[in-house]
Formats: C-alpha cells, sequence, structure tokens
C-alpha cells in the first residue's frame, strides 16, 4: 500500500517538476538564456489564476486562462525589457552578456515577486481545481485534481515533443538551438525564433504556474525556490537537454516523496541537494548533457 | 518606513513653523513598529497600532503628548529587524517599540532591546525563549515584554479547549500531533506531549515538517496511517496549503489546534473555502467580547482596512495602549521608568485584562494566564465565517466538520 502510495504521489509531483523545468530548459537550449525570474513567472500565473477565478464568481476556467495569459505576457515583456535589450546593447561586451542576462533576469525576478507581495501579500493562494472529488487508485484515495495535473503536465510535454519534432516551426527551434549561424544564413530571421520560444515559454511557465498553485498552493515566497528548483532539474538532467530534464524531474520527485515517506518530512529536500552536489563533482554535464 | 512617518514629520514641521515664537509644542511620544508589512498577519501589527495612536491623540494624547507611530518593514528577516530596531532607537530616537509575530526575530532583537535600553514587547512572538531570557539575565533583559502568550501557555491552552471539544463532545481519543520545525513549536510539542495525555487524548505520534514544505501528501497519508481522532496541529508559517491539501485529498480526520494563518480574515478566501471545519487557537475573535473593547476595535480594523484583523493586530493594539499607560504613570519617557510601570500594568484590553508576571517567574514579564486573565479561545471556520466554539459561556455556534471527515461514534 506504501509502495503504491510513493509511485502514484511521486509520479504526479515528478510530472509537476518535469512541467515547470521544461520551459526553463527550452529557452536556454534554444537562446542560450537562463531565465531565473522563471519562478516568479510561475506564481505570477498561479496568483493571476487565483485572483480572476475570484473576480468571476469562482469560475475556474477563466482563472486558468487568466493565469496562462498572464505567464504569456510576463514572458513577452520579459524578453522585451529585459532580455533583449541586454542581448543588443552595445556597451556590454559580448562575453559578459551571459552575466548581464543572469543578473537581469534575477533582479527582475525579484522585482514580480515583491510586487505580487505588495498587492496580494504573501500568504499562499490556492487556484480553484477545475474538478473536486477524490477516487480510488488501486486502494489509493487520489484527489482527482492529482490525476488531473499529471494527465494535464503529460498532454502538454507531448505537444511539445510534437511541436519540436514534427512541425517546420519546431525544426527552426531546434535549428536555432544547434547553429544559430547557420539559420540566419538560410535567411530565417532569428529573432522571430526568439519570440517562438518566449512565447511557448510563456504557455509553458503559465500551464506550469496554474497547475502548481491548483496542486499545492503558492506563495510569492516561492518564486525563488521554484526557479532554483527548475535549475536543479536541468542541472542534474543536463543543460538544455529536455529529455535529460525530463528524467532529472522524475529522480528529484521520486527521491523526495521516498525521503519524505520513508525517512521525515523535516528533510524532504536535502537527499537531491546532496545528490546534485554529487552529481555536480562527478559528472558536471548532468545526467543527459552532451559536453 | 511609510508616508504615515513623512506625513508626521511634515505635519510636525509645519506645527513647529506655527508655534514659533509661541509656547514650545511637546515632542510627540514615538513608538516604532516592526513587522513583515507584506504578510497579513504582519501588517495587522502597525495597521493595528495607527488605530491606537489615533484614540489615544484624540482623546489628548499623554501628558500632553501626542503619540506618533513609527513603521519599518522587517521583510520577515531578522537581520533587518535589528537594523530596523538600531535605526528606531539611535536615529529615529523612540521610545517603545513594537515588533513582529515571528520568534527567530523576536530573539534576535532582544539582545539589541538591553544594549540600547530600548522598551520592547511583542505581539505575536510565542517562543518561550522570550521569556526565559528575562527571568535569566534580568538586568540586562528587562526591557522585554511578552505581548502574547508563550508557547507552553498556548498549548496548554489549546488542551483545555480539546478537553471539552473533542474528549468531551466528539468522545476522542487519540491524536497525532503535527507541528512545524519553528523555534516557537519545540516548547509547544514538549507541552502538547505532556497535557493531551492528561486531558485523555493519547498521543500516537508526533509528526513534524519544514516550514518549506509545500506537498503535504506524504505528511498525511503517514498521520492517516496511524489512524488517530485527529490531528492536533502547530502550524504558523504553512497553513493555507496543508488545509487546502488536507480537504482535497479528503483526509477524514479532523484538525484541531494552533493555525496562526487561519486567524487571517482572508483565510476562507486564500484557500476557497477548503477552510470549512478547520479548529483553530486564538486571543480574539472578532465575534466575541472578550472584553468590551474586543468588538469595537475589531469592527474599527475592519472599517478601516476592509478586513478582520489577524491575532497580532489585536495584541498590538492592546500594546500601544500599555506603553501609553506606562508613560502616564512613570511621568516620563525614562526607560527604566517605563519598564517599572509597565511591570505594574494592569489593563484591560481587547484579548483580556493584562497582567505582566515579576521577574522571579519562569514567564517572567509574560502575560499572566488563566480564569479572569487572559484565556485564549477556540474558533472553527463554518461557511465563510469563524465562529467562535469555547469556550462555552462565550460560544457563538457549534462545531460542525465536512462530510468528508470521521468522526468517532
Amino acid at each position: 500500500m506504501l509502495a503504491l502510495q510513493i509511485l502514484i504521489d511521486g509520479f504526479a509531483i515528478s510530472s509537476l517538476y518535469a512541467l515547470g523545468a521544461m520551459g526553463f530548459t527550452l529557452i536556454f537550449g534554444v537562446s542560450g538564456v537562463l531565465n531565473l525570474s522563471h519562478g516568479a513567472i510561475m506564481v505570477l500565473s498561479a496568483i493571476i489564476a487565483w485572483w480572476a477565478a475570484d473576480l468571476f464568481g469562482g469560475n475556474a476556467y477563466i482563472g486558468a486562462a487568466a493565469g496562462v495569459l498572464a505567464g504569456l505576457i510576463t514572458a513577452f515583456i520579459t524578453f522585451r525589457l529585459i532580455v533583449r535589450p541586454i542581448q543588443n546593447s552595445r556597451a556590454i561586451p559580448p562575453e559578459e552578456k551571459e552575466i548581464f542576462v543572469l543578473t537581469g533576469t534575477l533582479l527582475w525576478g525579484i522585482m514580480i515577486q515583491e510586487a505580487l507581495a505588495h498587492f496580494f501579500n504573501n500568504t499562499p493562494k490556492t487556484v480553484r481545481p477545475l474538478i473536486e472529488g477524490v477516487t480510488q487508485l488501486a486502494g489509493v484515495r487520489t484527489p482527482l485534481n492529482e490525476i488531473l495535473t499529471t494527465v494535464v503536465s503529460w498532454a502538454v510535454i507531448g505537444l511539445l515533443w510534437l511541436l519540436v519534432n514534427r512541425t517546420r516551426m519546431g525544426k527552426r527551434l531546434l535549428a536555432a538551438s544547434m547553429n544559430p549561424r547557420g539559420l540566419t544564413l538560410l535567411g530565417f530571421e532569428l529573432s522571430s525564433v526568439y519570440l517562438l520560444v518566449w512565447a511557448i515559454y510563456g504557455v509553458l511557465a503559465g500551464i506550469a504556474g496554474v497547475l502548481l498553485g491548483a496542486f499545492l498552493g503558492v506563495s510569492s515566497d516561492n518564486a525563488g525556490t521554484l526557479t532554483a528548483s527548475a535549475f536543479s532539474i536541468v542541472v542534474l538532467g543536463g543543460l538544455g537537454s529536455v529529455s535529460g530534464s525530463l528524467m532529472a524531474a522524475f529522480v528529484v520527485g521520486y527521491l523526495e516523496t521516498l525521503t519524505a515517506y520513508l525517512i521525515s518530512p523535516t528533510i524532504r529536500t536535502v537527499p537531491v541537494l546532496l545528490l546534485l552536489i554529487v552529481v555536480v563533482y562527478v559528472r558536471p554535464q548532468g545526467l543527459l548533457g552532451r559536453r | 518606513m511609510r508616508t504615515s512617518y513623512l506625513a508626521a514629520l511634515m505635519g510636525g514641521a509645519i506645527g513647529l513653523a506655527l508655534t514659533a515664537g509661541g509656547a514650545e509644542a511637546a515632542d510627540p511620544i514615538k513608538i516604532a513598529t516592526i513587522a513583515e508589512t507584506s504578510a497579513l498577519g504582519g501588517v495587522g501589527i502597525p495597521n493595528a497600532a495607527k488605530i491606537a495612536a489615533e484614540e489615544i491623540n484624540a482623546a489628548g494624547g499623554v501628558n500632553g503628548r501626542m503619540i506618533q507611530i513609527v513603521e519599518y518593514d522587517d521583510h520577515n528577516s531578522a537581520a533587518e529587524a535589528v537594523r530596523a530596531f538600531q535605526r528606531a532607537a539611535q536615529q529615529d530616537k523612540v521610545h517603545a517599540v513594537i515588533a513582529t509575530y515571528i520568534s527567530e526575530v523576536m530573539l534576535a532583537l532582544e539582545p539589541w532591546s538591553g544594549r540600547l535600553k530600548m522598551p520592547l514587547i511583542t505581539p505575536g512572538a510565542a517562543s518561550n525563549d522570550i521569556t526565559k531570557r528575562v527571568h535569566d539575565d534580568y538586568d540586562h533583559n528587562k526591557y522585554v515584554f511578552h505581548g502574547y502568550l508563550a508557547s507552553t501557555q498556548i498549548a496548554d491552552s489549546v488542551c483545555e479547549g480539546v478537553k471539552k471539544l473533542a474528549v468531551g463532545d466528539l468522545k476522542m481519543k487519540t491524536a497525532v500531533v503535527m507541528s512545524e520545525d519553528a523555534a516557537w513549536t519545540l516548547p509547544l510539542d514538549e507541552e502538547y506531549l505532556k497535557c493531551l495525555p492528561k486531558v485523555g487524548l493519547k498521543v500516537l505520534d508526533h509528526v513534524r515538517l519544514s516550514p518549506d514544505t509545500t506537498d503535504f501528501t506524504p505528511i498525511f497519508n503517514k498521520i492517516e496511517g496511524q489512524k488517530p481522532d485527529v490531528i492536533i496541529t502547530g502550524i504558523s508559517h504553512v497553513g493555507v496549503q496543508p488545509t487546502v491539501q488536507w480537504q482535497q485529498q479528503q483526509v477524514p480526520i479532523p484538525m484541531i489546534g494552533v493555525s496562526s494563518q487561519a486567524t487571517n480574515a482572508t483565510f476562507w478566501k486564500d484557500t476557497n473555502g477548503a477552510a470549512d471545519g478547520v479548529v483553530f487557537q486564538m486571543v480574539s475573535a472578532p465575534d466575541v467580547a472578550v472584553t468590551p473593547k474586543t468588538i469595537p476595535f475589531a469592527q474599527k480594523y475592519k472599517d478601516k482596512y476592509g478586513s478582520w484583523p489577524g491575532y497580532a493586530g489585536y495584541t498590538a493594539y492592546d500594546d500601544v495602549y500599555m506603553w501609553a499607560d506606562a508613560i502616564k504613570r512613570a511621568g516620563s519617557t525614562d526607560p527604566d521608568k517605563m519598564v517599572e510601570a509597565m511591570e505594574k500594568t494592569d489593563y484591560v484590553g481587547t484579548i483580556g485584562r493584562i497582567n505582566f508576571l515579576p521577574k522571579g517567574d519562569q514567564f517572567a514579564h509574560g502575560m499572566r494566564i488563566g480564569e479572569g486573565y487572559i484565556t485564549g479561545l477556540m474558533a472553527q471556520w463554518q461557511k465563510g465565517n469563524p465562529v467562535t466554539v469555547w469556550p462555552t459561556k462565550v460560544a457563538t455556534g457549534k462545531m460542525a466538520f465536512p462530510s468528508f471527515t470521521k468522526l468517532p461514534q
């Protein structure tokens, strides 16, 4: 029974982690940007979903849509206002641009977090779930919302896979991640590729935020932890490797769940951090990293 | 620091200009509030303090001097709180400080209160160490007062409530204690483990969780595996998330105990109504006339700020009155004289009759607890509102639990 419980809960949380990390790794893979405002964008989406649902008489669907839209808009603003100006700046030497983007997005994330704390205070909020109630999964009482979270996470990851591997648009993204110069030489506008990847990123972060808000609840204080968690998963999986991130999300999700069930919930995240240190020492390129 | 301080400064400057040449206007009595103002519970501290100051000023002030509240935001950081405290004492020259509902922050401020001889009271932190330090080193720490119950006292108050509500009314026999890993819950849990068996609840397990926990599924599953009749809570840093997950997962065991976030008026909305059935400890509630001052204050707070005050709002309001009263009786803002006067406090506030325990007591400068002083209440969220369910003589309703919970037959 306990094993089954760990299996189900671990799967749900891992799927959500995977979705959360997906956008983060995609944007690094395609445009080389480590977006440290990631957690803040997820939290913003969740809080907007909570707020909009309440505004429209508790309509969970309007809330979820508003949350995802907020993620998309914020991703665009992040790109236009923070990332683009740094990338285009002539004053910043090219070799320092990555650090500037890192710092810029970090500070932007803090600004979003503080703004959320100011307008909505930092008490956690929970997004109204799309479906309520529980069901028995092989004898384990499981909330329907947990099942929905898992299904939506996988559906979105699946769609992303299709988009990247089966469409012209996706091939352009892949090409940009491998050889951006080659892509420009073929006559493609690199900036439109970047705009596309930020749009995809915004939707992914928005959905992940809304699901997280409905499954576990979020507070503006969680922004940093969420970025760190996505970062850890991506480093563990190998920077820029989508399948690596997927695998790492499951390692992290199950390790945390096992620790919480079998050792103590107080030290839930400790083994993951230890593992991360070991990986950085022994296999710095991550589980499926190429370098 | 917020605009009220700037406004007061400007007001002061204009006042000075107007009275120039005439009699010198009496300096205001400055009371600082240090709290995390982005947290709903935290912002209640300056908000409530301002209401008290306005009332005192409208009634003529203290010995002809007006009360001025100087606000600082500590962002829930001990380091920032200490900086704010130093600035309040050395630069802004305040006369007393009302600070924080976080024990870790209060414990960081406490030594500075002694060093800078700055009278300090906390309206919400609960650690037993706050008063223990006063007891152990009175000469250095005598400037510190505890304006809220110590953790041990909170646990005792919960046990009293549980005795009637869980053991008496619901015939419960077993419990699991679930509390967060923080300074204030160490003595709380210790006392829970002692007092729960005494009131008739066998403690099957004691689960401590990290205050950073977001996924409570494993914790609830573990607790459910023990088959207790009730979960006795000790949570403050977490609250919304465990409550929502308790409801979403339909954990069939009622939760009764300390849940600080549940004392916030917005708890129902923050949890989308998952709070239904949660029983929590408070010292005051907006629906109970603990004293004749409780309801008028809560109503005034709601009219001004749009929601009921959290638990530290009531106490912060009382704290301003108590400092004002102490200064009035001392006839001075000399810190030693203020402390002496504060020790003789006998004040009926919004939370009950407040007396501070003498220096020889293990809770030196803590509040006297018990019948006729501070007793505590148990309230339950029901259909969007907190309903007081204990003590019986002030209860405004009976307990009701959501259908997914299983009560002993």
